[in-house]
């Protein structure tokens, strides 16, 4: 029974933090930005893609670097899109994601589906490079925990420099950031193109975890994130940059381990999307009916009480 | 210092909504001028002040700005030089952000990269003490829980960290109660006159408009219909400005937030 539920957790965990990669995107982007960005789910497909193609190629260390490259690439494009030729935020992620599904499918050759079981990642590298010490038998998790904890200690460093600060600025009063003689539209840039790195980057390492990519891998990742990423928005609340980032990816972890107990008692696999929806729909809906919830009382009290109220 | 020559703007061009808000406008404005602006709704004061930020490209006629063209300049450079306040205390700074963060922004020191030092954060309390506001002593607080005066003094306090060339002050104490309305033009006062900044102030408030600074500019349908100042300004009245304003505008002045006395 113990050894089930510690396996469990070891899986959520390391599933939690492969997707938290993706959440601290949407916590830049998302959180800090005020951009919802609709590539996400592409952009994850994008990273897997690529890396399992260098990789299979025998280059699983330049996997990553590819991963966050057009990563990089992807938000870049949604980027100009939105700052640079008139067209919405929303829409310019919605458009890049159609785009993105034919990219992915060339990448991987046509195909839609790519096997890495043979194939030489970074996972395979760590078993080899931790064989006989302490953490031989846990080397997939200290892969993901090297990657997470590398992404939040830079994104927490990221978001106090001056860049950072103006990132920020842009979406909370973009007006302020142009009268700090800042661009908004070259922060919007540099943000969505760290944001989607990132992303890909998540995207790379499930596939090399998983040892196989499907072109639809990425898809519902924006609302799963999101899901990740409220949850630990109620468990952090408002408190510091360093605090809200952790938050994100704990929240991350939380959703895997809900979503894994589940599984567990016969929730089908299939269910993982719907059960993430509704999850941001109580996220966001619940803080907006609880705020209104005195006028609805009042005009129940009203309609009760004869019109007297 | 800033001069305007010939600059007209149009809004909704060639259809039944078109509006002409700058009608040739020319315009010297000299070192150290501090001019106050008056004019009914719909004059082009607001428009004139945009067209100086560069809210958005002329129709024709140019902009100079201390012998520099800026006619062509986006307006997020611009804003280098000329600050700008607005009547809402809400659109100078970022709610979601400490003081300190906001300041550090205005501020500007240091590369991309850097962050905000022991030594920043001294000169941001010094600075911040000035404002007698005790937000020194909260620099780490959201900006979103200050009050509305207290935003629009921590808004001037950023426009003029670096003191730009040009100050704009769009009605910035329009929207605030009549003691802190007071206590920030107090404010603006002490800073304009400590840095010797040239000044453009829009306000309502035609007393004020004559006690403040050294020159009074009338606007009506978008353009410049009076530009008074030195002695025959001084022996000015309100009343000597609203028969100025109906022998050039043909019509009495009105502007439903119009303080007459």
């Amino acid at each position: 029974m113990l050894t089930t539920i510690l396996g469990l957790g070891a899986t959520a965990l390391e599933l939690g933090l492969i997707s938290s990669l993706t959440v601290l995107a949407l916590f830049l982007s998302y959180s800090m930005l005020n951009v919802c960005d609709l590539s996400t789910d592409g952009c994850f497909t994008l990273g897997a893609a690529v890396g399992a193609v260098v990789a299979i190629s025998g280059h699983p260390y330049l996997s990553i670097l590819a991963a966050l490259c057009v990563g990089m690439v992807s938000g870049f494009i949604t980027a100009l899109l939105q700052t640079k030729m008139g067209i919405d935020s929303l829409l310019s992620g919605i458009i890049v994601n159609t785009g993105l599904y034919s990219v992915n499918i060339a990448i991987m050759g046509g195909a839609s589906l790519l096997n890495l079981n043979k194939t030489e990642t970074v996972f395979t590298k760590a078993r080899t490079l931790l064989a006989g010490t302490f953490l031989s038998s846990q080397y997939r998790l200290a892969v993901v925990i090297l990657f997470v904890a590398l992404a939040l200690a830079l994104m927490t460093w990221f978001l106090k420099t001056r860049l950072g600060l103006a990132i920020r600025a842009t979406g909370n009063n973009p007006d302020m950031v142009k009268s700090s003689s800042i661009n908004p539209a070259f922060t919007t840039i540099v943000g969505l193109c760290l944001s989607n790195s990132l992303t890909a980057l998540s995207g790379c390492l499930l596939a090399q975890s998983q040892k196989s990519v499907n072109v639809t891998i990425g898809s519902g990742m924006v609302t799963i994130a999101l899901a990740s990423l409220l949850i630990g928005r109620a468990f952090m609340g408002k408190g510091s940059i360093g605090k809200r980032a952790v938050g994100a990816v704990l929240g991350a972890f939380v959703f895997r381990l809900v979503y894994t107990i589940a599984l567990r008692f016969n929730l089908p696999a299939y269910m993982l999307k719907l059960v993430s929806s509704v999850i941001v729909i109580i996220a966001i809906a619940g803080p907006y009916f609880k705020k209104r919830f005195p006028e609805f009382k009042r005009v129940h009290d009203a309609s009760k009480g004869g019109g007297n109220a | 210092m800033l001069e305007l020559f010939d600059v007209c703007k149009t809004f909704n061009a060639k259809t039944i909504f078109e509006k002409v808000a700058l009608d040739h406008v020319s315009l010297k404005v000299n070192d150290g001028d501090f001019i106050s602006i008056i004019g009914a709704n719909g004059a082009g004061k607001s428009t004139l002040f945009n067209a100086i930020c560069g809210s958005f490209l002329t129709d024709s006629g140019r902009i100079i700005l201390d012998g520099e063209d800026i006619t062509f300049k986006p307006d997020h450079k611009r804003a280098k030089t000329i600050g700008r306040l607005f009547q809402d205390p809400m659109r100078g700074s970022a709610p979601g952000m400490s003081i300190e963060e906001n300041l550090a922004l205005a501020a500007g020191h240091g590369g991309w990269l850097s962050k905000i030092s022991k030594a920043d954060k001294e000169a941001f309390r010094e600075r911040l003490s000035l404002l007698g506001m005790g937000l020194e002593d909260r620099m780490r607080q959201p900006v979103g829980l200050l009050s509305g005066g207290q935003r629009q003094a921590l808004t001037l306090l950023m426009s003029t960290f670096n003191p730009p060339k040009l100050l704009l002050l769009d009605e910035h104490t329009a929207a605030l109660d009549p003691a802190t309305s007071e206590k920030v033009l107090e404010l603006t006062k002490s800073i304009v006159r400590d840095n010797r900044l040239t000044c453009l102030m829009i306000t309502h408030n035609m007393q004020s408009a004559l006690d403040l600074g050294n020159r009074t500019i009338m606007m009506h349908g978008g353009r410049i219909i009076y530009d008074v100042s030195g002695d025959t300004r001084n022996g000015l009245e309100v009343s000597d400005l609203l028969s100025q304003f109906k022998a050039a505008a043909g019509k009495d002045l009105d502007n439903d937030r119009m303080m007459l006395v």
